[in-house]
C-alpha cells in the first residue's frame, strides 16, 4: 500500500487556493509613510463619487502574494519547458538575442511622444523591417501597424474595400476555403462582407472547377492560406490567382502559415495582391499572453495608397519621418506605430539568421513536419496523402473505433510531459489531430513525441480506458468541458 | 439512428419537416454527433426572413462553432426559446428538438432537398472520408 507522504508546505504540483482564502484581516503587505503634503477633505472633493468601501479585498503577506502567483504561474506549460506542437499555432523559440536586442536602453526606453529627430533609430528600425519584410514577401509597400493576425486581416480588408470603392465598383462578396482559419469568415463578416465558401477537392486544395463558376464581379477577394491548415500548398495557387484577377477581384493571403515559405517563394511572385504576415509566429516573436502580436500587411504597389497612416518616410533633409498626408488611407488602427518591441524582436530574429539562415529554418520545419509524419504514419490515419509541408493532419479515425477520440489522445499526450497538439482542427477533417513541430525541435525531441503517440496508439487498442480518463500526471484530471461552456462561472463570489 | 422520413434532409445536415405552408427546422442526429456536446444555440427573431442556402443563426459546441443554414425561404414564425437554457436537447432528441418554424415561402423549394434514404446514403460517404 503507499503511505501517504506527510508535508509542511504546499508543493507547486498541487492545487492552489484563490488569494482570497488566504485573507485573515489587518493583514497587509504595504506601509505608507507619514503624510507629508497638507490633507485634503476627499468627501468634499469627489462628493458622492467618494468610495469608503473597498469592497472584499484580500488581506494578505507580501510573501503570500509572492508565492501565490509564482505558484500559478508553473501551472504554465511553456516552449522553454519543452516541445509544443500545437498545430497551426506555430510554437517556435523565441530566442534570447531577440530579448537582449528589445532590452537595448535607447530602444526601450523610447517614448512614442519623443520629437522626430531624437527617434531617428526607432524609425530606421521600422524602415528597415519593413523593407526586409517586402523583399521576403515580394510585394511593394508594407504598414506594421496592426496588432496581431486577425487585426492584420481586417486591416488588409479594409484596404481592399477601400480600393474597390475607389475603382468606383463597392464589391459585396469575400471567398473562403472551408479549410481557412476561423478568423478569415468573421474578419469579413467585420469587415462588412458577405462570406461564399469554397469547398475543397481530394486532394485538401483548393477546388479551381468551383472557383471559377464562384467567381463574379460581386466578389471583392479570396481569402487564402498558403499552405493552407492542412499543410498543404495551394498547387494550383497561380490559376486561382488569374480567376480572381480576371474578374477584377483580389488575392489575400492568410501568412499565418509563411513559416513553410520564407526564403523559398513570394507571394507577390505567385500572384497574391496582399497578405499579413505573423511575427508571432514566422518571426519567434512571443506568443499569446507573452506577446503582444503584430501582424503586418504588404499590399502590391496599386493598394499602396489605401495603408494605414502615418506612414515612415525619408524627408527630403535625409531624416527619417511620419508622412500624415495619405488622402486615401484608411487611417490609423493601431495607437502610436503597432507593437514596436515586436519589430525589435522579429528584426533581431532576421538579421541573426540572414538570408540563407531564414532559408534553413523553412527548411528544417518542413523536414521535421515530415519526419513526424513518417514517424506516425500507420499509428494514425492521414485523411490527405498530398505532401506536408510546416504541419501534418492526422485523423482519430482509427482510434474512434475504441471510443477514442483526437480529444482524449490529447489529454493522455499530457501525462507523457507535451502539450497537447491543436485538436478537431482543421473542421474539413472530422476528428483532426494537428501537428506543428517548428525548426526548433531536435531530432531527439521529435522520437520522444513520436514514441509517446505511438505509446498512446498502442494503449487505445490494448486498454482504451486509460486514455479515456487521462491525465494523471496534472493536479486537476479531466474538467467537464461540457458542464463548464454550458453553465459557466465566470466570477468569483464571496458568497458562493 | 434512423432517420425520420416524414420530413426532408440537407447537405448541411439540418431537418425540415413541412405541413402546408408552415414548416420547423432542426438539425440531424449524424450534425449533432459530429459536434459533439451543444453548448449554444443562436436562432434568428421572430419576423426574420430567410432565403433558402443562406445562414441563419449558429450552434456551437465544445469544439466549434457551425452555421446554419435555410433549408428554404420563408419567415421565422417561432424559435425555441428552450435551447437558450437547454441546449444539450439538440444532442439528447436531434429529430425532435425544433430549433424554428417558419412560414414558407414556396413549399415546392423542399422538393430539391434529399429525402431519409438519401441523406443516410450521403452521411455514409462523408463519414467513410
Amino acid at each position: 500500500m503507499k503511505r501517504s507522504t506527510p508535508k509542511a508546505t504546499r508543493h507547486v504540483n498541487q492545487n492552489e487556493g484563490l488569494i482570497f482564502e488566504k485573507s485573515s484581516p489587518g493583514k497587509a503587505a504595504w506601509k505608507l509613510p507619514p503624510l507629508d503634503v497638507p490633507e485634503v477633505d476627499t468627501a468634499k472633493l469627489l462628493g458622492s463619487a467618494e468610495r469608503k468601501d473597498l469592497g472584499h479585498m484580500p488581506e494578505v503577506s507580501e510573501i503570500e502574494i509572492i508565492r501565490h502567483f509564482t505558484r500559478l504561474s508553473t501551472w504554465n506549460y511553456a516552449i522553454d519547458l519543452g516541445m509544443y506542437p500545437l498545430g497551426s499555432c506555430t510554437m517556435k523559440y523565441n530566442p534570447r538575442v531577440n530579448e537582449a536586442v528589445a532590452r537595448v536602453e535607447g530602444i526601450a526606453n523610447g517614448h512614442p511622444y519623443q520629437p522626430e529627430k531624437i527617434s531617428q533609430g526607432a524609425l530606421q528600425i521600422i524602415k528597415t523591417l519593413s523593407e526586409i519584410l517586402i523583399e521576403i514577401t515580394g510585394l511593394d509597400a508594407i504598414t506594421l501597424q496592426p496588432a496581431a493576425g486577425a487585426h492584420g486581416e481586417l486591416t488588409g480588408l479594409l484596404i481592399i474595400r477601400a480600393y474597390h470603392k475607389s475603382q468606383g465598383k463597392p464589391r459585396k462578396k469575400i471567398l473562403i476555403p472551408d479549410s481557412a482559419h476561423g478568423t478569415n469568415p468573421a474578419t469579413a463578416a467585420m469587415a462588412g462582407y458577405s462570406v461564399e465558401n469554397l469547398k475543397s477537392n481530394a486532394l485538401g486544395m483548393v477546388d479551381v472547377a468551383s472557383l471559377e463558376l464562384q467567381m463574379n464581379e460581386d466578389v471583392a477577394a479570396l481569402m487564402l492560406t498558403n499552405p493552407n491548415t492542412l499543410g498543404v500548398f495551394e498547387q494550383e495557387i497561380h490559376k486561382i490567382a488569374d480567376i480572381l484577377h480576371a474578374k477584377g477581384g483580389l488575392l489575400y493571403m492568410d501568412g499565418a502559415n509563411m513559416n513553410a515559405l520564407v526564403g523559398k517563394v513570394r507571394p507577390g511572385d505567385f500572384g497574391v495582391d496582399l497578405m499579413h504576415l505573423n511575427l508571432h509566429k514566422t518571426f519567434s516573436t512571443p506568443h499569446g499572453g507573452g506577446g503582444p502580436g503584430s501582424g503586418p500587411v504588404a499590399v502590391r504597389k496599386v493598394l499602396e495608397p489605401f495603408l494605414p497612416k502615418p506612414v515612415v518616410v525619408t524627408k527630403p533633409d535625409g531624416t527619417l519621418g511620419f508622412d500624415y498626408q495619405r488622402p486615401q488611407s484608411i487611417g490609423r488602427v493601431r495607437a502610436f506605430y503597432g507593437n514596436f518591441g515586436m519589430f525589435v524582436r522579429a528584426l533581431a530574429y532576421i538579421q541573426a539568421n540572414g538570408p540563407d539562415g531564414l532559408r534553413q529554418t523553412t527548411e528544417d520545419a518542413v523536414l521535421n513536419a515530415n519526419y513526424i509524419r513518417k514517424g506516425l504514419e500507420g499509428s494514425y490515419d492521414l485523411p490527405y496523402a498530398t505532401p506536408t509541408m510546416h504541419e501534418v493532419v492526422f485523423s482519430d479515425k482509427l482510434q474512434a473505433k475504441k471510443g477514442v477520440r483526437t480529444m482524449d489522445i490529447a489529454k493522455r499526450l499530457i501525462d507523457y510531459g507535451f502539450h497537447p497538439y491543436t485538436t478537431a482542427f482543421p473542421l474539413i477533417v472530422p476528428g483532426a489531430l494537428m501537428i506543428e513541430p517548428t525548426e526548433s525541435e531536435s531530432k531527439e525531441e521529435m522520437d520522444l513525441f513520436v514514441d509517446a503517440m505511438k505509446s498512446i496508439a498502442a494503449e487505445v487498442e490494448e486498454e482504451p480506458q486509460t486514455v479515456l480518463d487521462a491525465p494523471y500526471s496534472t493536479r486537476v484530471s479531466r474538467l467537464d468541458e461540457t458542464a463548464a461552456a454550458r453553465k459557466p462561472v465566470l466570477r468569483w463570489s464571496p458568497n458562493v | 439512428m434512423a432517420y425520420p422520413t416524414d420530413r426532408k434532409y440537407t447537405k448541411e445536415h439540418e431537418w425540415i419537416q413541412a405541413n402546408g405552408t408552415s414548416a420547423s427546422i432542426g438539425i440531424t442526429d449524424y450534425a449533432q454527433q459530429s459536434l459533439g456536446d451543444i453548448v449554444f444555440v443562436e436562432l434568428p427573431k421572430v419576423g426574420a426572413e430567410l432565403s433558402g442556402g443562406k445562414t441563419f443563426g449558429t450552434v456551437e459546441s465544445v469544439k466549434a462553432v457551425s452555421d446554419l443554414f435555410a433549408p428554404a425561404s420563408g419567415t421565422v414564425t417561432a424559435a425555441n426559446g428552450d435551447l437558450a437554457t437547454s441546449p444539450e436537447k439538440v444532442n439528447q432528441d436531434p429529430h425532435g428538438s425544433w430549433m424554428i418554424k417558419m412560414d414558407l415561402k414556396d413549399p415546392s423549394e423542399l422538393n430539391a432537398l434529399l429525402s431519409a434514404a438519401d441523406y443516410e446514403k450521403f452521411v455514409a460517404e462523408e463519414a467513410g472520408h
